[in-house]
């Protein structure tokens, strides 16, 4: 069977191609330009991820959202459970970027960070 | 809630509700003044060319003719007295063929029946040397150096603001919903309160006819014609000096083009006959004529040049005169049909209209000399930093920091206007762009609408989703909370 | 977070830079690395680092720092760059004017409306977007029609959202990111309508916010009246024919309570009109030399202020350029003049800069008119001689061409004209 995707790696937008047996077991990627596109379309095809970046509520500064991302890529069907969980969240100025909102978020192995840095005030 | 009996209610803050308002504020006469929108010249006056015609527009024979010339002298000393922007900018009115000649000779002899001066035939070269950008098929033009452009929606404001300094009560948000006289007093039910009142002045505007039969003062027939007008690109500022009229139509005085009072090009109106008096809709087809018409007057305007546009709709009544004076019932007036040139009689309107109140037994106290009520002290004119030299920028900044904060980047709008907008009763986003200009610019409020919502939840102590654009259901943002997660 | 609160404000500076996003910071850095002493950049925000700070989604910084970084995340990055630079970033002020001999007036609550004179001056005011009116969408004018950008600083940075079920008109990255982020806060989003056959964002962004979220995209569609007396209720949607007139007899009706509109961005470029600056009627933004200069001496131009740039890294690497070029020019230093002029041929709607020298290394950027799979990127003479020929995969109106231009590509031309043309293969 083969699968198409479109990598969403970059602007480029390659278009790909990935070729499994019925067994579900990848016999060929096809389309790509880098070894990012390579790897995406594998991931995709088998465990598709993403990253997720909203915003969570802020207290204490000037600001009242804090814009926040996962560390890693979660799978693509928790993203929405991912902003549902964050939704409870509050954090309390000052924030370092890169600083940890949320451990380990559903369980996913995976921290939720600040992406910036807010003074209190 | 106690009620104070009022001598007068009005009906109806458009210009003609705020200029009576502000003419029985020269008086003791305790005057109520009922909108149902969030602002006062949000209705039909909004949406007005905002020109203040010469006075020989309309026919001597008529009651809108009559008041067309008295209100045209008039507005010269109200924007003195109420600060609000005035230019004698002059008017011309065109013929591109010959048989639209008689037309002009006509405006000529308006002008000479009713006494307004200045008015002349030009021929091409003069129009060639005034008005480059015309067309050149224009033959000949009526020029009227008494035309007036002003911002229709300025005047409302600074009229009911010298009104409601002077005592009359200001009172937005409130659509008369019962009327009914009990033998002594009109009881005027609206949603923020019970009004009792000697005089009912109906100046409800395309509402106004409603407002009648609901008081059992009469009914008649109202039709409503609705006016699409094209605001162009700053860019082209200057393309006319004067107002550029084609010769009038039977029933309307046809597609103009507008050097507004800020120095924007308007193309318009329209005059479409509509159902719906609330039919404020723009259309593609109304753009394409009034696009068309336009450039038949002035080939350069092109449709990519249109950077707003808006909508408004005249009230007719039939005999397509002003219909003003007493009515069936008692104490309640007519001051209805005010299609063009409303904007320009309203000032004499309300002179007329505080004559006939005087005549009914209400104690108007006039001044000596032209039997006008005494003058009100001038309002402190609104500062506008966008149209200030660098020097006075300077002071201004030196005296209120908030002068140096730019909150609409592109007509310059500061901090500081708009606090003073909503000191002087903007509690919308829309009172604040047609007091201040922010929103008005190229980029429509992509900049300055996050920011003007922020300084109106500010000054007012309400949270940002309690901000509307113009009153009513016209909520702009929610929270978090109040949309269903899904 | 970096404070870059505002320090002095001098009266003299080398280098005077309009906006403070990554345009304006990656100019002042390059300024001060060509020898500026005194860099000044200003910004009309009360902190620094432009649009990138409501763009909290990911997706840049790949060529300029090879990660993917977040909109904040990149403008903190830049911001530090510019403050260890030295550079004084004053936040919360306005150019109000800038004069032929570089004097600036600014506006600004901290300094009043004070008068400071620069050497050079970089243009850096970024873009803003085209709006509905631009288009002219027929009907009321209810509340709840916002364009994605105000949207997204309502949601990101105010912290409010913007209706409960929203339509979006035109698919520019902006409204496709926008469809995404009010999905995730729990707002539904009805459709997508793009006026042409194609999408107008980048394909990633088709992928990740609208098929992710089974968001529809309907191509060939476009918005045809606005109904709703105070809050919008919903709009009329047509298809539109070859031509892209919409064929009403087909047109439906969509029930919403906010349209949001992504029809593009524009340089902002009030400031270049009252410099009389020489515009670039395809681009709206200043005719720049390969130095990015413009057609007044010593006055500079970069970023979305001189054409619409896909990446902010394409941006940073432009801000590089003016920024070093504005110091020299400041310090007295001279770059030899361009001797070539580059002209948009078949397929190309612009590119930028718009002359360059055969003796140095160049970016040349481009945006060709329509799509083609397989086709040639051509450089020739005036009278047809090809001078350079690069084969591109594909290329469309929404992703911006990078032709690198070395002196070594241009041996044996002699003229002082090139056409840049896409033709198919």
């Amino acid at each position: 069977m083969t699968a198409s995707y479109l990598c969403i790696g970059c602007p480029l937008g390659c278009r790909l191609e990935v070729d499994d047996d019925p067994g579900g077991d990848i016999l060929e990627v096809r389309g790509f330009s880098c070894r990012k596109g390579k790897e995406f379309a594998a991931q995709e095809h088998v465990d598709p991820r993403r990253s997720v970046t909203t915003t969570v509520a802020l207290l204490g500064a000037d600001l009242c959202r804090l814009p926040v991302k996962t560390a890693a890529t979660v799978p693509k069907a928790l993203v929405r459970d991912v902003c549902r969980a964050l939704r409870a969240v509050r954090v309390i100025a000052p924030v370092q970027a890169g600083q940890v909102v949320l451990h380990d978020v559903l369980g996913t192995g995976v921290d939720v960070v600040a992406t910036r840095a807010v003074a209190a005030g | 809630m106690a009620q104070r009996v009022h001598d007068v209610a009005i009906i109806g803050g458009g210009v003609v509700g705020c200029a009576i308002a502000h003419e029985l504020g020269r008086s003791r006469a305790r005057t109520v003044l009922l909108e149902q929108a969030a602002d006062v010249g949000f209705g039909t006056s909004k949406a007005n060319s905002g020109i203040i015609h010469g006075g020989h527009q309309a026919a001597p024979t008529t009651l809108k003719g009559h008041l067309e010339w008295l209100g045209n002298r008039m507005w010269g000393d109200l924007c003195i007295e109420l600060g609000f922007g005035f230019a004698r900018v002059g008017g011309l009115t065109v013929a591109l063929r010959d048989d639209e000649l008689p037309a002009l000779d006509k405006l000529q002899h308006q002008a000479a029946t009713k006494g307004v001066p200045g008015v002349e035939r030009w021929g091409r070269a003069a129009l060639r040397r005034a008005e480059p950008n015309l067309t050149k098929q224009a033959i000949a033009a009526v020029y009227s150096p008494t035309t007036a452009v002003i911002n229709p929606y300025e005047a409302c404001f600074g009229l009911a603001a010298s009104a409601a300094r002077s005592g009359v009560e200001v009172r937005t948000l409130s659509p008369v919903t019962a009327l009914a006289h009990d033998g002594e007093l009109w009881v005027i039910t609206t949603p923020t309160g019970l009004v009792r009142a000697r005089f009912v002045l109906n100046a409800a505007g395309t509402a106004a006819a409603r407002i009648s039969a609901l008081a059992g003062a009469g009914t008649y027939r109202m039709s409503f014609r609705k006016g699409e007008e094209y605001l162009l690109d700053k860019r082209l500022r200057g393309l006319v000096g004067r107002v550029i009229y084609p010769c009038p139509s039977a029933t309307s005085k046809g597609t103009l083009v507008i050097p507004t009072y800020d120095g924007t090009i308007m193309v318009g109106p329209t005059a479409d006959e509509v159902a719906d008096p609330d039919d404020l809709a723009t259309t593609a087809d109304g753009a394409a004529r009034v696009i068309a018409a336009a450039r038949r007057l002035v080939p350069g305007i092109s449709e990519r040049d249109v950077i707003a546009e808006f909508a408004g709709v005249r009230a007719v009544v039939d005999g397509d005169d002003f219909r003003i004076g007493a009515t069936g019932a008692p104490g309640f007036f007519d001051v209805a049909g005010i299609q063009s040139p409303g904007l320009t009689a309203a000032p004499a309107i309300a002179v007329m209209v505080a004559d006939l109140l005087r005549g009914a037994g209400l104690d108007l106290t006039p001044a000596a000399g032209d039997g006008r009520l005494a003058p009100l002290p001038p309002l402190p004119p609104f500062v506008h930093f966008a149209g200030s030299s660098t020097a006075r920028r300077q002071e201004l900044a030196a005296a209120d920091p908030r002068y140096a904060h730019i909150v609409c980047r592109c007509e310059y709008v500061t901090e500081a206007e708009v606090c003073h907008a909503i000191e002087r009763g903007a509690h919308t986003l829309d009172g604040v762009k047609f007091r201040t200009r922010a929103g008005m610019g190229r980029c429509q409020g992509g900049f300055c609408t996050s920011r003007c919502m922020a300084l109106l939840a500010r000054e007012m102590g309400v949270p940002l989703t309690a901000v509307t654009k113009r009153g009513g259901d016209s909520w702009l943002v929610l929270d978090r909370g109040q949309v269903v997660q899904r | 977070m970096i404070s870059d609160r505002p320090h002095l404000l001098r009266s003299e500076y080398d280098v005077a830079i309009v906006g403070g996003g990554p345009a304006g910071l990656g100019a002042a850095v390059a300024a001060r690395e060509a020898g500026a002493q005194r860099v000044l950049v200003v910004d009309r925000d009360t902190e620094a680092g432009g649009v990138l700070l409501q763009c909290i989604h990911s997706g840049f910084g790949l060529h300029r720092f090879g990660e993917e970084l977040t909109g904040p995340e990149y403008a903190q990055r830049v911001l530090c760059e510019a403050l260890d630079d030295g550079v004084d970033v004053v936040t919360e002020a306005f150019v109000l004017d800038v004069a032929a001999d570089h004097a600036l007036t600014i506006a600004s609550p901290r300094h009043g409306v004070v008068t400071v004179q620069a050497r050079a001056t970089v243009l850096a005011m970024g873009a803003r977007e085209r709006t509905h009116s631009a288009i002219r969408i027929p009907g009321d004018r209810p509340a709840g029609v916002f364009t994605a950008g105000l949207a997204q600083r309502l949601v990101n940075i105010d912290g409010v959202l913007p209706g409960r079920r929203v339509a979006i008109l035109g698919s520019g990255d902006i409204g496709l990111i926008m469809a995404r982020r009010l999905t995730l806060e729990g707002v539904e989003v009805v459709g997508v309508f793009e006026l042409l056959p194609h999408p107008n964002g980048l394909s990633r962004n088709i992928v990740q916010c609208l098929h992710d979220f089974d968001i529809p995209l309907h191509l060939s569609t476009t918005v045809v009246g606005i109904h709703g007396r105070d809050r919008i209720q919903r709009v009329t949607v047509a298809p539109v024919d070859e031509t892209l007139q919409p064929l009403m007899q087909r047109a439906w009706e969509v029930p919403c309570d906010t349209l949001l509109v992504s029809v593009g961005l524009i340089p902002e470029n009030e400031l270049s009109q009252q410099l009389r600056l020489r515009i670039d009627p395809a681009t709206m933004g200043p005719v720049v030399a390969s130095t990015m200069e413009t057609s007044r001496d010593g006055l500079f131009a970069c970023g979305n202020v001189v054409h619409i740039h896909d990446l902010v890294d394409f941006v940073s690497a432009e801000a590089e350029l003016a920024g070093r070029h504005a110091g020299r020019y400041a310090t007295g230093q001279a770059t030899p003049a361009d001797n070539v002029r580059l002209l948009p041929g078949a397929n190309v709607g612009y590119c930028v800069p718009h002359t360059v020298s055969t003796d140095r290394d160049h970016v040349v950027y481009l945006r060709v008119r329509t799509m083609f799979d397989p086709c040639l990127l051509r450089l020739r003479t005036p009278d047809g001689t090809v001078v350079h020929e690069r084969k591109l995969r594909y290329v469309a109106p929404a992703e911006m061409v990078n032709l690198k231009l070395r002196p070594a590509l241009l041996q044996g031309f002699h003229g002082d004209s090139l056409i840049v043309e896409v033709v198919p293969r």
